[in-house]
């Protein structure tokens, strides 16, 4: 990989932390509500995966911890802000909030509250895919917890049987919100369960953006190569409690800070440290512009940009320009 | 003009439909190589093959999300679900997912897709394949809930909602699948939007939708030999509900009874009351009333069903009810 691509995946990794931090900043300021589940920790998954893929191309859809998975599709950062702010600029219009970013320009498919029910919608995005015949394939993104649903179940037999051109990108940080994976599933390695459905699947270290990229180019390979789904399984972790409520007395200190030292951000930097692709003041320039970026651009245009009007409540609840032809209203004869 | 049935005005639409646009598809139990319990895509799977007549594993939730999944990629997929039972299964997909994509994606993705579904009783199928649900689906913004009741809207509006850019849930009846109309033989659509006046009548309005529009009609003939002009209404739409139509109905009439084979709770009828109610109160002569079903799961045993669910003599009192003459 090229030096300036390396500190390109770096500064990437950055902007998501310091994005979602900043997220939490306005959380606390009360400029956004409802709630906010942070990626932190887990940036190398999304970003080494999407980097191994063609965003802007390829479907991707996932839960509802969705901004970074949003932005390394290509979804606007500012939009993505705009819309945790719930302006009429955000992109979903301020009607879908943090857990619903949908940027269908980048093929960015959606952010779904309902844990697991993205499994399936992501094999109807393989198949509409596949029908069409364009080359995409669909790449679902969702926590170890998301597989005790039947959805995980029924979706990996169909997408097996179809032989549906997915990815399932298991991210497993081991908490089902506040519930560890012993307590709550029978077994510990994710991969291990779609054997049942005759499928591929793999584990391996999410921590680690390099390991993360080379495990997924084989799996995406695969998938649009033999137009077949695979499901891969990255170890990681989330920083910050599940949602902004989550006081994460489930854990110890200990456990966090035996993660915190796998930071995927500070692995890397290391790494690129080490390899004399960057050096720690170039980092603390590259932080120091993405400060700048998320305050005086992203931010700005957040605060700044309109709320949506009232009178547009209910607007996108059906088609709002559907074709009489279809629709009518039928004419009595009289009337 | 040619006499079909209701499943055979279905498979001309789906026929008609996937010849039209390759990107209709068509999803369920045994639609494929056994085709369709009901017949309604029996021969297509021949003819368009197991990529287009998709025969599905009995995993209702799912098949119907991935075919929400396929119809905000430019897909436009028919779903059969064999008993509207099966598709309380499918409630997350249906109302947490297609009813609500175009909402909060801000009206940037669609889902256009089409899911049919039998919904009432027939032929002492008991509790847990005769339920209605007509109710539950008309509460849900963001859907469409259209009730065909004969081959011509069976067909027509099937072909309206393929092409609709909407969620549509047809509810069909295990009872009609055989019931014939005539029906023209070049092709049409009907609009999925519109009550229907389907017979005149200036003493009594009488509403129904889905099969107890026909015994709306059967206690019309009824009370024509009492020398009693009823004027029969079917919805066609739960959702969006034609309230214009009811209202110049019963501000000509003054007098309703709503028929609906759904319990009463928070049903069809109580909508409809309390839509008359808001819109023509004044019009009223007497009190608006439902014939609806009793509030038991439905039973197995034959004379226990038939009393459990309303036939025409039920509309046909609720009639002389609403007239006054009981």
């Amino acid at each position: 990989m090229k030096p300036e691509d390396q500190k390109r995946l770096l500064r990437e990794m950055i902007f998501y932390r310091r994005f979602e931090d900043r997220c939490f900043e306005a959380y606390m300021e009360r400029k956004v509500g409802g709630f906010l589940h942070l990626y932190s920790g887990q940036e190398a998954v999304a970003t080494g995966v999407l980097e191994r893929a063609k965003p802007g191309h390829d479907y991707v859809i996932t839960g509802y911890r969705d901004h970074v998975h949003a932005l390394k599709s290509g979804a606007p950062a500012r939009e993505v802000m705009a819309e945790l702010y719930g302006k009429e600029t955000g992109s979903s219009k301020g009607r879908g909030g943090s857990m619903h970013i949908f940027d269908p320009t980048v093929n960015f498919m959606g952010g779904y509250a309902l844990v697991g029910q993205p499994f399936p919608l992501a094999a109807g995005l393989a198949l509409g895919a596949k029908h069409r015949g364009e080359g995409q394939i669909a790449i679902c993104f969702l926590g170890d917890g998301a597989n005790n649903q039947g959805t995980f179940h029924e979706t990996m037999n169909m997408a097996s049987v179809w032989n549906l051109p997915v990815l399932f990108v298991c991210e497993n940080n081991e908490y089902a919100i506040g519930t560890h994976i012993d307590r709550s599933t029978a077994v510990r390695d994710q991969y291990k369960r779609v054997c049942g459905y005759n499928m591929e699947a793999s584990q391996h270290d999410g921590m680690d953006i390099d390991v993360v990229m080379e495990a997924a180019s084989k799996a995406i390979d695969y998938v649009r190569g033999e137009s077949k789904p695979y499901f891969i399984e990255f170890m990681t972790y989330r920083f910050r409690g599940h949602s902004m409520s989550d006081a994460k007395s489930y854990r110890t200190k200990e456990e966090e800070a035996e993660w915190e030292k796998r930071d995927p951000i500070k692995v890397y930097s290391r790494r690129l440290k080490k390899a004399g692709v960057i050096s720690d003041a170039d980092i603390k320039a590259m932080e120091k512009e993405i400060d700048d970026e998320v305050e005086n651009d992203i931010i700005k245009f957040a605060e700044e940009s309109p709320e949506p009007k009232i009178e547009d409540l209910t607007r996108y609840v059906l088609d709002d320009n559907p074709d009489p032809r279809w629709i009518g209203p039928l004419v009595n004869e009289g009337e | 003009m040619a006499e079909t049935a209701y499943w055979e005005a279905i498979r001309r639409a789906h026929d008609e439909e996937m010849a039209n646009d390759k990107m209709v598809i068509a999803m369920g139990e045994d639609i494929g190589v056994a085709g369709g319990t009901y017949k309604a895509t029996s021969g297509l799977f021949d003819k368009y093959g197991p990529e287009r007549i998709i025969d599905t594993p009995i995993s209702e939730n799912s098949y119907t999300g991935i075919g929400i999944g396929a119809s905000m990629v430019g897909m436009r997929p028919i779903i059969e679900i064999m008993s509207i039972n099966f598709a309380l299964l499918a409630l997350d997909t249906i109302v947490n997912a297609a009813a609500k994509i175009r909402y909060m994606s801000g009206g940037r993705i669609a889902c256009p897709l089409v899911i049919r579904t039998p919904g009432g009783t027939a032929h002492q199928l008991a509790a847990q394949h005769s339920a209605r649900l007509a109710r539950m689906f008309m509460s849900t913004a963001g859907l469409r809930v259209v009730t065909p009741r004969g081959p011509v809207d069976a067909y027509g509006m099937l072909k309206s909602a393929v092409r609709c850019n909407d969620p549509v849930v047809i509810i069909e009846h295990e009872r009609m699948y055989n019931m014939k109309e005539e029906m023209p033989e070049e092709e049409f659509f009907r609009p999925l939007e519109g009550a229907e006046i389907v017979r005149r009548g200036t003493d009594i309005t009488l509403i129904g939708y889905n099969y107890n529009v026909h015994l709306c009609l059967g206690a019309a003939d009824k009370l024509a030999k009492d020398g009693i002009s009823a004027e029969v209404l079917d919805l066609r739409s739960l959702k969006p509900l034609d309230r214009e139509t009811i209202r110049r109905s019963v501000e000509k009439t003054h007098r309703v009874v709503i028929a609906e084979e759904d319990e009463a709770p928070v049903g069809v009828g109580a909508e409809i009351m309390a839509a008359i109610n808001e819109d023509c109160f004044f019009a009223l002569d007497a009190q608006p009333i439902r014939v609806h079903a009793a509030d038991v799961p439905v039973p197995y045993n034959a004379r226990l069903e038939k009393e459990a669910i309303p036939d025409v003599e039920d509309v046909y009192q609720g009639a002389l009810k609403a007239l006054g003459k009981i």
